[in-house]
Formats: structure tokens, C-alpha cells, sequence
């Protein structure tokens, strides 16, 4: 393989990340020809043009504008076609698919947790199987964090107050650096971990081991009966709030006349934010939840709501 | 020298102080300058010494932080985007285009004092506690969890904003009104064209600037939640508008040095600029499109993809006016009779440079190679290639060239062309190690990384202790020479600028006579002639 050809380069560990490193080496080797023609002609340039040296300097040809024009097209149908080559390989790195598995990530100074569907949780390092994607949602408690695996080739910043979802995908079992890449704070680089990738059935059976007594689905029902908020949205309420049971993944009509797709994002948002996306023949009256709850609750109550999607309501 | 020139015109302090001669007021800002450049290089030499070792060995995390802070406000505010424009612009312009001053002479002394509050703002900011923030400022770190003076650092800032402000508003009438006779606009010299553009860029990005500062102030002080998430603000905010100011302020920077490098090129070729149209409108272009490529900072921040799309595409679309110099300064040096001065090895150092610089932005402009290099040490060595080995080499070349006009003295042509080639190889081995150390993925502001890094990074400041004694030789021969270097000429390189056609250096308002144009610029016809260097 060409990777080997370049002592420092670490090889990629998985389909994408094959794909920016092809594209690097396109973007190097376009780079080394421009750079090359450039010096050797520099270097001519000065060595035969140098003061004092007899050469023919007789320059009598007409100077037309056939040389900037070439020189300018070549350049941009150069820059076209790495900007079309580069677009390509970002959409499919940031095209999240099929959720087969989902992790939660959360990010705070200087830190990251990240927890398992099954309640599983970790700090600074990240358990994944490998050759299946793994879809993260990442949310931060504080500042700007930036989730970043080199050897993957992928990062994505986290954002305070939204959602980032990023799949992951790696082929081959080992520890790999996990870094913060937006600077935030103090022990900035310290917020390190790595990332686990392991076989499935090792995978599993370390899923196993790291069980806690209540998955994390269990608590946010808990969170969701102690919050209140069963009152409203649990059977035989008085008040009329919409049922939660079958929601998630369902589209939900509007008051705007509008709909939205029940996400975790929408989920969230309306915990955070109910008034902005009011559910269509329900009155706006639930109060927001917004610095009531922390991002770990808040994953369980997006958790928990998720776990009604197959009930009837 | 029985002559008075604007230097010996009067001694006193008053005279300097409240003078409104452009070229004095020039040579405050140099000396200042000179102050901002050795305070920001200081930082880069305590953080270089730090990361020579992959643990903390010479400073603790906060002080890291504030110390990579100070050198990058420092650096890009107080020395990168004033330089040129504010040095060699403020002395050589006027004297470019054959007038007696700069269209507001008291405003130019004014924007020095603005300038000069700002800094030492900022600087009070930096000794009395620190900054820690970066000098991107990014919320919601900058305004609800840094406990640094932030407030007062954004403060120095918004106030040198004015300068820039007034500085470029001051070039665009000065260039549109005070051109002398026969000087239409494509008889100026390309340094104007460039000095032109950029100050377009000043006097519309700027503001854009000042707003977000006091968006900063308003959001730290009365939590009303413009970038603060939790009360419906946005942190994405908060990063276009910033770049929407600071990705234009890098131009703000290029483009002059560019200008200078025309300058250089031509002047040493004995040749006239190849292209000369083409690379007048190449400044244009590059000041218009640069304020359509801000998004290209956040490829991974979570804006839309087909933003991120638009902006990759528009960052390509820049680049073509920047190669198109490039192949012109090498075709200007065909059939030229090329001689090897100090300021000419610093124009060839800038293209080389430049180039590798310019080459690597198209890699972050690649939307997918960007979500693996940025916030590397990739970036870190792409915009140190631009800026300090485009920008500065520039600097340094035009500093070189018009120092014969601006002292009236010649510096030894030995120490200066060694000071050239050691900052050349000091720059390569400093910057160089980087683009592999953010290939294979350190994050840039780290203060401690993994073992497996420390190679390049022994490297890097390696590197940089050479760059640091060579950026301090000009400082000890061009000092010596304002002092005892031998007497130069009007016009020692034979050049053709207007500038060249009073005395060096040049009286109280410039010409005796109005001076006519009468031809286009760098007519050369070969001859060349250096004075006699000083021991």
C-alpha cells in the first residue's frame, strides 16, 4: 500500500477515512507538481537570468494575454475538480445512517462521558465494536467541545444546546486516541480518552460486564414520574398534554400547520423549549424545563421516551 | 546632506509627538510596532520552549493559554495587520503617488494615538491578569466561563479598530485625490492597487468587527443571551460574524505584502511587472471574494452541509487571483537581468513561501480533508506560512528596499542578506514539522500531547530558536545603520517609483516641484547601481 511509503503516516481504520487519506495524497501530489514546476523554474529563472551572466534577454515577442488566461483556467478547473473530489467524501462522512447502535456522548471541562443504551457508562474512553457503525449523540454541559478520533479521519464539534449526531465506524480492533479539538479552557489537553474498538463478541461481553442495575431508559422514568412530568402526559391526567407512547420516530403535526419528525432533538427541544413547537390541537401551557435538568437527565428522558415508541397509546 | 530632510527638520519631542508629517508618523509606528513584534514573539518563544517536551514542564495549562492568547491578539492586531500599511504604506505612499501628505494629515496622527490607547489596553489586559480565551474569542467560553480579563483585551481591540478604520479611509482618498499629474490608475504601482484593496477590506470589515466585541461586552455583562444557548442565543453566532471580519482581516494582511513583493520583483528583475492588469484587479478580486469564504472555519461546527459546500466552492474561487500572481512574478523574472539584494532574496523567499502557504489552504478548503486537519497543528503551520512567511518576509523585503529612503542611510548588504537566508531556514524548519504533526492529528492549543508527537515538535522549536536570533539581526544592523551607515542616494537601486525621485531621506513635504507623469510604471532599461555598503 502507498500509505506505507510515508513513515509517519498512520494507516486509516476504516472505509471513510481511506477515503480522506486518498483524497490527501490526490491533494499532495497535486500540490508537489505545482510546487516542482514552480522551483525548477524559479531556480532557472535566477540562475540563467542572473545580473551579469550574457544570455539572450531579447524580449520582442508582443505579450498578449494568452498566458494568464491559460494559466487561469488551468488553475480553476485544478481547484474544480479537488473542490468536487473533497465535497464527495464530506457527505458521505457526515451522512448518518441506520442507528444500529447508539451512543451518548456527553462533553463538559474537561471531560468526556459517554453512555451505552443499556446505562453502561464511561469517562474519557469509548467501547465500540468493531466493522458496525455506531451512531454518537453528542451534546456539551458547558462550552464548545470538538470530538475528534485522528485516526478515523472524523470530527465533529459539540455545540452547547443542540444535538450532533456523528457515525462512527472502525475496522480493526485497538485503542485509539480520542481528542478535544476546540479549545476550551483551562485543561484543554487533558481532555483526552481513547477509543475501544473491539470484536462483537468481546464487545458484548464487555457490554455485559459494565451492566448497571437499571438501564438508562429506567432511570429517565423514574426522572420522568419525580419531574412531574407524568401529571400531565401519563394516563388518566387531567390536563390535556399530548401522549407520549408511539411518538418517537412518528411525524407530529404542528399548530403551524407544520410537522416535524419526533427525534431526539425534537424531544429535547420541547423539553427545553415547549412554546416553539407547539403539538397541533394542544394548548401552549408546559413550562419549560430549561436549567432544571442536566444533559445526563436529559438523555434519560429522551431515552425513556424513545423506549414508549412501541407501546399504544 | 546641508539640505534639511523631514528627519532633521526639528529635534524636539513636541515635534515628533504632534507632527503630521506621514513620514514621521510613519516611523512611530514602526517604533511601536517594533514593541508589539518582540512582546507577541516572546509568547511564541516561552510556548515553542514549552512544547519541546511532551509534559508541562515550564509553565502551568493557565498560563499556556494566556501565553498562546497574548501572542496571537498581539501578533494579528497590534503587529500583522497594521505593519505594511501603517509603516511602509504611511511613508511611501504619498511619495508613491507625488503628493505633499496623506489627504488627512491630523487624522493620520489621530489613528496612531487610537492605535497606541488600543495596544496598551490590550496590553494592560495581558500584564494585569491575562487572557485566555484565544484570540478567536469563541463563545459561550469567552462570555459565561473564562475568568480572564476578556473584556478589557476585546476593548483594546475595538479601539485599534478605529485606527484601522480611519487608517483605510484615509488610503482610499488619499489614492483617489492626491495622484499627481499624468498618474491615471494603471500608471500607479501595484503597491498602491494592493494598499487600495485592503483598505476597502478595513473600512467594511471592520465594523462588522467592532459589532461582535460589544456583543461580547453586552452578553458578559447583562446575560441577554445572544450566544448563550441556554437562554435561546446561539455559540454559532458568535463564529460568523468573527470570521466574517477575520477571514478578510487575512487579506487585510497578503494583500500589502503582495504589493511590496510586486515592488521587489520588478525592481531587481529589471523588468516590468508581467501581467501588470491582471495582477491590479487580482487585489480587487481577492478583497471582493474574500468576504464570501468566512464559513470555510466551520466545516465541523454543525452548519448546514450545503453551506459548508458554498463556502468550500468560494475559497477555491480565491485562490485563482492568488496563483495568478504567483506565475506572474515568475514570468516577470524571464529574460530579467536578476540581481541578488537582500530585499530581492526576501521577495524570493516570499513566493516560495507564500506558495507552500497558499497550497496548504487548498487542502482546508477541501471539505472533507478539512474535518481531519482543522484545529490541527495543520492549520496552525498553514496560516504561520501565510502570515509569518508571507506577510513578514514581505515586511522584511520592503522594510530592506525603502530603508535607503526612510534614513537616508544604507545597512551592510552582508548582514542583511545573511539575516535573510537564516530567517528563510529558521521560518522552514519551524512551520514545516507542523503540517506532518496536524496530518497525523495533534490538536492545536494543546500544552501537553502524547509522547509519540514530541520528534516534530523538538523539531518546530529547534526551528524556532534559529527564526528568533534572526528576526533579532535587523534589529541590530538597521539600527547600527540609522546611525553610521553610509549615506545613500535619491535613487540607489535605480528604481522607477516616484518615491525615488526626491532625496533620501526626503524633505518636509516631499518634492520640491510637483513631479508629472509621464509613462507607465517599471519602465526599467537594465541599468542598476547599489551605493557603496558600509564595513
Amino acid at each position: 500500500m502507498w500509505r506505507q511509503w510515508i513513515p509517519f503516516w498512520q494507516p486509516a481504520l476504516s472505509l471513510h477515512s481511506g477515503d480522506v487519506d486518498l483524497l490527501f495524497a490526490g491533494l499532495l501530489v497535486a500540490s508537489a507538481l505545482v510546487l516542482g514546476l514552480l522551483f525548477f523554474l524559479l531556480m532557472l529563472f535566477c540562475v540563467r537570468y542572473r545580473a551579469g551572466n550574457q544570455t539572450d534577454r531579447d524580449d520582442r515577442v508582443v505579450k498578449s494575454w494568452h498566458w494568464e488566461v491559460g494559466w487561469t483556467t488551468a488553475s480553476f478547473i485544478c481547484f474544480l475538480g479537488l473542490f468536487v473530489w473533497g465535497a464527495s467524501v464530506y457527505f458521505q462522512i457526515y451522512k448518518t445512517q441506520a442507528d444500529e447502535h447508539d451512543v451518548f456522548v456527553v462533553a463538559k471541562q474537561w471531560m468526556w462521558k459517554t453512555q451505552h443504551p443499556g446505562g453502561q457508562s464511561e469517562i474519557d474512553a469509548l467501547h465500540i465494536p468493531v466493522k458496525r457503525p455506531v451512531r454518537l449523540v453528542m451534546a456539551s454541559q458547558d462550552v464548545i467541545h470538538s470530538f475528534f478520533i485522528p485516526a478515523l479521519r472524523l470530527k465533529h464539534d459539540v455545540v452547547p444546546g443542540r444535538y450532533q449526531d456523528l457515525e462512527i465506524e472502525v475496522d480493526k480492533p485497538g485503542h485509539y486516541h480520542l481528542f478535544c479539538a476546540e479549545y476550551c479552557g483551562t485543561d484543554h489537553s487533558g481532555m483526552i480518552g481513547e477509543i475501544v474498538a473491539m470484536e462483537p463478541a468481546d464487545f458484548s461481553n464487555w457490554l455485559t460486564q459494565q451492566a448497571p442495575l437499571s438501564p438508562l431508559a429506567d432511570e429517565g422514568g423514574v426522572l420522568f414520574r419525580e419531574l412531574g412530568c407524568s401529571g400531565c402526559h401519563g394516563y388518566g391526567s387531567k390536563v390535556r398534554a399530548p401522549p407520549l407512547e408511539g411518538l418517537y420516530g412518528k411525524p407530529v403535526p404542528l399548530s403551524d400547520g407544520t410537522s416535524v419528525i419526533a427525534d431526539d432533538k425534537y424531544i429535547r427541544d420541547s423539553i427545553l423549549l415547549p412554546r416553539s413547537q407547539v403539538v397541533a390541537s394542544y394548548e401552549p401551557l408546559m413550562p419549560s424545563f430549561e436549567g432544571k435538568v442536566s444533559e445526563d437527565q436529559l438523555l434519560r428522558l429522551v431515552l425513556y421516551i424513545k423506549s414508549l415508541a412501541g407501546r399504544q397509546s | 546632506m546641508s539640505e534639511k530632510n523631514y528627519l532633521t527638520t526639528d529635534y524636539t519631542l513636541k515635534s515628533w509627538f504632534l507632527t503630521t508629517d506621514h513620514k514621521r508618523i510613519a516611523i512611530l509606528y514602526f517604533a511601536s510596532l517594533i514593541f508589539f513584534f518582540f512582546i507577541g514573539g516572546a509568547a511564541a518563544t516561552a510556548i515553542r520552549i514549552e512544547l519541546a517536551t511532551p509534559q508541562a514542564d515550564l509553565v502551568s495549562s493557565d498560563i499556556y493559554n494566556r501565553l498562546f492568547t497574548m501572542h496571537g491578539i498581539i501578533m494579528v492586531w497590534f503587529f500583522l495587520i497594521p505593519s505594511i500599511p501603517n509603516t511602509l504604506g504611511n511613508f511611501i505612499v504619498p511619495l508613491m503617488i507625488g503628493a505633499r501628505d496623506l489627504a488627512f494629515p491630523r487624522l493620520n496622527l489621530m489613528s496612531w494615538y487610537i492605535f497606541m490607547l488600543g495596544g496598551c489596553t490590550t496590553l494592560f489586559a495581558i500584564f494585569a491578569g491575562g487572557v485566555d480565551t484565544g484570540w478567536t474569542f469563541y463563545t459561550p467560553f469567552s462570555t459565561l466561563y473564562s475568568n480572564s480579563y476578556v473584556i478589557v483585551a476585546a476593548a483594546g481591540v475595538f479601539i485599534a479598530g478605529f485606527s484601522s478604520i480611519l487608517t483605510g479611509l484615509n488610503f482610499i482618498v488619499t489614492i483617489h485625490r492626491l495622484r499627481a499629474p499624468g498618474l491615471t490608475w494603471y500608471r500607479l504601482p501595484l503597491f498602491l492597487w494592493s494598499l487600495y484593496a485592503t483598505s476597502v477590506i478595513l473600512v467594511l470589515a471592520t465594523p462588522v468587527l467592532a459589532i461582535t466585541l460589544i456583543l461580547i461586552a453586552t452578553e458578559r455583562f447583562f446575560g441577554v443571551g445572544i450566544f448563550d444557548p441556554r437562554i435561546g442565543g446561539d455559540p454559532l453566532l458568535f463564529q460568523h460574524l468573527f470570521w466574517f471580519y477575520s477571514h478578510p482581516a487575512v487579506y487585510i494582511m497578503i494583500l500589502p505584502g503582495m504589493g511590496v513583493i510586486n515592488e521587489l520583483v520588478s525592481c531587481y528583475s529589471r523588468k516590468q511587472v508581467f501581467g501588470y492588469k491582471f495582477v491590479a484587479w487580482a487585489s480587487l478580486a481577492i478583497a471582493a471574494v474574500g468576504f464570501l469564504v468566512w464559513g470555510h472555519h466551520m466545516f465541523v461546527s454543525g452548519q448546514s452541509l450545503v453551506a459548508s459546500l458554498v463556502f468550500s466552492f468560494m475559497s477555491f474561487i480565491v485562490a485563482v487571483p492568488s496563483a495568478i500572481k504567483v506565475f506572474n512574478w515568475t514570468a516577470t523574472l524571464h529574460k530579467g537581468s536578476i540581481h541578488f539584494d537582500a530585499p530581492m532574496l526576501y521577495a524570493l523567499a516570499f513566493i516560495g513561501l507564500f506558495t507552500i502557504g497558499g497550497l496548504t489552504g487548498l487542502f482546508l478548503a477541501c471539505l472533507a480533508f478539512d474535518v481531519h486537519a482543522t484545529d490541527t497543528y495543520f492549520v496552525v503551520a498553514h496560516f504561520h506560512y501565510i502570515m509569518v512567511g508571507g506577510m513578514v518576509t514581505a515586511y522584511f523585503g520592503g522594510l530592506h528596499y525603502w530603508w535607503p529612503k526612510m534614513t537616508g542611510r544604507h545597512y551592510s548588504e552582508y548582514w542583511a542578506r545573511t539575516a535573510a537566508v537564516l530567517i528563510f531556514f529558521g521560518f522552514n524548519l519551524t512551520f514545516f514539522p507542523q503540517f506532518i504533526l496536524g496530518a497525523e492529528g495533534m490538536p492545536r492549543r494543546y500544552h501537553v500531547y502524547p509522547p509519540e508527537f514530541q520528534v516534530w515538535n523538538v523539531l518546530s522549536s529547534g526551528g524556532a530558536a534559529i527564526l528568533a536570533v534572526a528576526y533579532l539581526m535587523p534589529l541590530l544592523y538597521l539600527g547600527y545603520s540609522a546611525f553610521f551607515g553610509a549615506r545613500a542616494s535619491a535613487n540607489p537601486w535605480n528604481a522607477t517609483g516616484l518615491e525615488w525621485q526626491t532625496s533620501s531621506p526626503p524633505p518636509e513635504f516631499n518634492f520640491t516641484t510637483q513631479p508629472v507623469v509621464t509613462r507607465a510604471p517599471y519602465q526599467y532599461n537594465g541599468d542598476f547601481q547599489a551605493e557603496p555598503q558600509n564595513a
